[in-house]
């Protein structure tokens, strides 16, 4: 468990971490650590170069914006996110705890998950129900991109190697909207076999406006179901109908498969999932 | 006076330093000059080595040298516990050399090693080693590898049977059979773990070439064991040049008795390159793969019973996986302590058992917590549950008609399954096993099952509720009986303890047992306080250390509480004996008039009279004033060979609840009664128990160790292979009934591993009456969510869930 020989460089500022990646194709970014440190200790990942990012105080910190939406940086830890405002956010709330262990929440960070992008991957199913914005910076500027579509592939993003995920963009919290995520976890690893994330915005007269569905651990990237949401938008949010647009959830997908579950198990336990999740988030609109 | 603290749940003294960091473990050890080693461990499960060429690595950074098997003159590990028994057992013996020579048997066997002056340059230097393979067929299903036409692993393992083994009375079982009013029979798998103790093994080797004595520091439950099998079988040097060190050992659960090829290498290492020590640590994955795997048994069962449910044969074929080479007890694991304790707490009149053991290309099995007892239990559990079953009797019934009465005792089994060649028997000791079940039929609600199960049906749960009526063999064992049980060398199991008493009052209490987290160091101080009445916080316990401690066999089987304790009180008695002598003579009284209280030493009669035993330390450790013929010091050494075994027993009862949509089990509710005799220490009592319960519940929800057809382990890292989390689990309630052992005089019993006896039993027992509305009639461990939903799919019934999953 001793990782190969690499070089390491602390960054003193946002600019310069962007100044090392643009120079050294060998670079890697290191924030918590904790899913890069492992693979590099079992020499699956083996970076010629790591650059810390980790004490950057600008990318650190959840605020509002002036629209009401919360800017997440990159840098804010699981727990810090759970102590944010974030936490009114019922899919952050439920999908949060579900991380890993304590110790890792309270080291591993909101970017570094999203960039890492490993499939099963909690986080990612919530960002993507919740339509979240990413903030991406490089030596050229800042662009804003959203979390649908980021996740192309295992450990594969839209991120280029020269930018940095500096923060999250989540939307605020409304009273007419509701959040969960439910998820059957692998017992060993903790990470979902199946997850999905639901957000449902309900009319006064009880209909369903907008929905969100993200969906992790089921197929080779973190994706969002548009045919769920569509199912759902414009029903009354009953139990037939969500059990109909639940069915929808892996569509025509390439779904994975390991010892802990087949490509059936997993399918049929997406299926269910997203029916909890989407009948939990009704039931917080309310 | 001293507070007697014999029975009383003293706070562990060991605790301070082990939960402030303060422990010293393998890997806390840093010697002067010390190297560091690293094995290159084989990616196939069964190839040929055609050559190794180790010149890169020689040359890379920090490597001092690279040692490959062919520079290595030592023996193959030996091979201490054939199956054996009846006459006439060949055992097809191959085990492990300190690296692989010619071929590799399974994913993980080491075939080089390179010392470096860091851990880290060692472990870079292995990628430098060019070994040119040629692979083989390999084969990891035992009941494949004995087929025609399996890879084939051995030339003196014909069709891989490493042995073929029986025990019990097969003409009366066959008769019972013939006669049978109801027969049931299931195919049982009970499936391969791997231990995994928080702290992994490790060894420092270090050859000192001014003295030619080797010292070994190794993370093991038996340092005199390795001492005597590196000297006499491994490395050919005289057992009085080795010394063997255990530090602090974080956890073991069996995998650190054995004798290890890295224990033979870390000596030859250090004297190849002039004595410097070298240290070798395993890491986590690969612990996974180079450490030994427990269980991994195909069991087919029969039951012969009457109609009203009285059990009047059980037949019992196994096969059993003890992988690609011979751990150095394996093959007496699924054969003395598994076939010969088949009946349980049962009457059972006719027995017969066969077991073959078979060679795989997987990483050898041997002693994992339990070790042949939770097998053996869990065959003889589901049986009673599968007679149940068919007869329509519920479980708790059929276990009452079968019980031993509680007059049964010492009970012989009938068909000798506690027999060894030489007529030496074991007996089970003591036992009472209605009260101990119905206590805990009454604790968990048992008569309410119904509607419990009627009440988890209308949140989408199907509730079961499992059994357990286990007995334990503890304190293994009398050297008379395990010596015929098996063959060639085989193991005396006696212990030894020396008790010291200084001029200062203060006691040193040494013992050949070897703690790895069970708190010896408080439980034996409470037992010599309370012989000695001296207190406990002026005692201490040592062990460990070759140099310096009685040779000892080491902690295993639940042993330490019977045969440790047994030694200890001995020395105890011979103290005591003396210091009566010693007072006499300071009182000049006769040592008939002298009566001892606690540390008080009296003349009768004249209570104003006396002397302590601190006094009489004192006094004859000076020895300014000793009579004539008495030697000084009150220092006594004793050896324990006990008599017999003992059996704890109880009864164990799991509630789960299974999603019907998901297949996921929940343990909702676990009810223990415990019967372990009288206790040492209430406390660590429970803790035995929690830790052994949980132990069990793994192996029956989440541990499972997978292999691919190719011999490669999928579940090779904490990542796949699932440990139990304590927020899984209930609260557990326990509780307990008293039946003193007569073996020995504290009438203890022994805990070691009776949780994990028990419970994995209990909790699949649970989980297949859970399953019984389906039509499930028998499903094998571990009840992975994915595993009991394809259950349900498949299943004769649907659930009549209306959220049912689809498939």
């Amino acid at each position: 468990m001793i990782p190969a020989a690499f070089e390491y460089t602390r960054a003193s500022s946002v600019e310069e971490a962007l100044a090392i990646l643009a120079s050294d194709e060998g670079a890697k970014l290191i924030a918590g650590g904790q899913s890069l440190l492992p693979l590099m200790k079992l020499r699956l990942a083996q970076p010629a170069r790591l650059v810390d990012i980790g004490r950057l105080p600008e990318l650190r910190g959840v605020s509002r914006l002036d629209d009401g939406r919360l800017s997440v940086g990159a840098l804010t830890t699981y727990a810090e996110l759970m102590d944010s405002p974030a936490v009114h956010l019922g899919v952050i709330r439920d999908a949060v705890p579900s991380i890993a262990d304590v110790q890792v929440r309270n080291r591993g960070t909101v970017g570094g998950a999203v960039a890492h992008a490993d499939p099963a991957s909690d986080l990612p199913a919530a960002l993507l129900a919740l339509d979240a914005e990413l903030v991406i910076q490089s030596s050229s500027g800042t662009r804003n991109v959203r979390a649908d579509g980021f996740f192309q592939g295992p450990f594969t993003t839209g991120l280029a190697h020269d930018e940095i995920l500096a923060a999250v963009i989540l939307p605020a919290p409304r009273h007419d909207a509701g959040s969960a995520y439910a998820a059957l976890e692998q017992r060993a690893s903790g990470y979902p076999i199946a997850g999905v994330a639901a957000v449902v915005v309900v009319g006064a007269g009880g209909m369903i406006e907008w929905a969100g569905v993200g969906v992790t651990g089921v197929s080779d990237h973190p994706y969002r179901a548009h045919e769920v949401e569509s199912a759902l938008v414009g029903t009354m949010g009953s139990v037939e109908a969500v059990a109909a647009a639940a069915e929808l959830v892996v569509g025509d997908r390439e779904v994975n498969a390991d010892i802990h579950a087949g490509r059936a198990y997993r399918a049929a336990m997406a299926v269910v999932h997203a029916r909890r999740a989407i009948e939990a988030a009704l039931a917080r609109a309310s | 006076m001293t507070a007697d603290v014999l029975g009383a749940p003293v706070k562990r003294v060991e605790d301070p330093k082990f939960i402030t960091g303060r422990g010293r473990y393998l890997d806390d050890i840093t010697l002067p000059a010390m190297t560091h080693m690293a094995i290159l461990r084989s990616p196939y499960a069964h190839a040929n080595i055609r050559s190794i060429d180790i010149s890169a690595a020689k040359a890379a950074p920090g490597v001092v040298t690279v040692i490959v098997g062919a520079d290595i003159p030592y023996n193959p590990l030996p091979m201490a516990w054939p199956a054996g028994g009846a006459s006439g057992i060949q055992n097809n013996i191959s085990t492990p050399r300190a690296l692989a020579t010619d071929s590799v048997k399974w994913t993980g066997e080491g075939v080089a090693a390179v010392i470096a002056e860091s851990a880290a340059q060692a472990r870079d230097a292995l990628d430098l080693i060019e070994v040119e393979w040629e692979p083989l067929p390999a084969v990891v299903d035992a009941e494949k590898a004995i087929a025609d036409g399996a890879p084939q692993l051995h030339e003196n393992a014909p069709n891989n049977h490493v042995f073929d083994w029986q025990v019990g009375d097969k003409p009366g079982t066959d008769a019972a059979f013939a006669n049978a009013e109801v027969v049931v029979s299931q195919r049982l798998v009970n499936h391969r773990l791997i231990p995994n103790p928080m702290e992994v093994r490790g060894d420092i080797g270090w050859y000192n070439p001014g003295t030619g004595e080797y010292t070994i520091w190794m993370s093991s439950q038996t340092p005199h064991i390795q001492r005597l099998l590196l000297a006499a079988f491994v490395m050919g040097v005289p057992e009085q040049k080795i010394r063997c060190i255990s530090p602090d050992v974080g956890g073991a659960f069996g995998s650190k008795i054995f004798c290890y090829a890295d224990m033979a290498l870390v000596l030859f290492a250090s004297k190849a390159i002039g004595g410097r020590p070298v240290k070798w640590v395993e890491a986590r994955r690969e612990s996974f793969g180079s450490t030994i795997h427990g269980r991994d048994h195909i069991t087919y069962v029969d039951v012969a019973a009457t109609r009203a449910g009285e059990v009047k044969g059980l037949r019992v074929r196994t096969l059993a996986n003890l992988g690609g080479r011979l751990s150095t007890i394996g093959p007496g694991i699924p054969t003395t302590l598994y076939g010969r304790i088949l009946s349980g707490p049962y009457k059972i009149p006719n027995v017969h058992c066969e077991v073959t053991g078979v060679y795989t290309n997987t990483t050898f099995v041997d002693a994992y917590r339990g070790a042949g007892r939770p097998e053996a239990t869990y065959v003889v559990e589901r049986a009673m549950d599968l007679l149940a079953d068919e007869l329509g009797i519920d479980p708790a019934e059929v276990r009452r008609r079968n019980f031993l009465p509680p007059d049964s005792f010492p009970y012989d089994n009938p068909s000798g399954l506690l027999t060894a060649v030489n007529g030496s028997k074991l007996y089970i000791d003591s036992g009472n096993y209605e009260p101990a079940m119905d206590k805990a039929l009454a604790m968990a609600g048992y008569a309410d099952t119904a509607a419990k199960k009627a009440e988890a049906k209308a949140r989408g749960k199907l509730l079961g509720v499992g059994l357990s009526t286990y007995i334990e063999v503890c304190g293994v064992a009398p050297s008379k009986w395990i010596g015929a049980v098996g063959e060639g060398w085989g193991a005396a199991m006696w212990e030894s303890s020396n008790i010291k008493v200084h001029l200062t009052g203060k006691v040193v209490v040494t013992m050949g047992t070897q703690p790895q987290g069970q708190g010896h160091e408080t439980t034996y101080a409470q037992i010599i306080s309370h012989e000695l009445g001296v207190p406990m916080e002026d005692i201490v316990v040592q062990h460990s250390d070759t140099q310096g401690t009685p040779f000892g066999y080491g902690s295993y089987g639940s042993r330490t509480s019977n045969v440790g304790t047994g030694a200890a009180i001995k020395a105890a008695a011979r103290i005591r004996e003396k210091a009566r002598r010693y007072a006499a003579h300071m009182l000049e009284a006769s040592v008939d008039d002298i009566e001892v209280d606690g540390a008080e030493y009296r003349v009768k009669g004249s209570p104003d009279k006396k002397k302590t035993i601190q006094e009489i330390a004192f006094a004859l450790d000076l020895a300014f004033d000793a009579p004539e013929g008495m030697e000084p010091y009150l220092d006594e050494t004793a050896y324990h060979d006990t008599p017999n075994c003992t059996f704890p027993f109880g009864t164990h009862i799991a509630t789960v609840e299974v999603d019907e949509e998901t297949g996921n089990v929940e343990l909702v509710r676990y009810v223990a009664v415990d019967d372990v005799g009288k206790k040492i220490n209430p406390m660590i009592v429970d803790g035995q128990l929690h830790g052994g319960i949980v132990q069990g519940i793994g192996q029956a929800l989440w541990e499972e160790a997978v292999y691919d057809d190719d011999g490669q382990l999928l579940s090779g890292s904490l990542l796949d292979y699932a440990l139990p989390r304590a927020a899984w689990l209930p609260n557990f309630e326990l509780d307990e009934t008293v039946t003193p052992s007569p073996v020995n005089p504290l009438g203890v019993k022994g805990v070691g591993e009776a949780g994990c006896i028990a419970s994995t039993a209990a909790v699949a027992n649970a989980v297949n009456d859970a399953l019984s509305p389906l039509g499930i009639r028998h499903l094998d461990m571990p009840f992975t969510a994915q595993k009991v939903w394809g259950a349900m799919q498949a299943a004769p019934r649907s659930s009549g869930s209306s959220k049912g999953g689809q498939a």
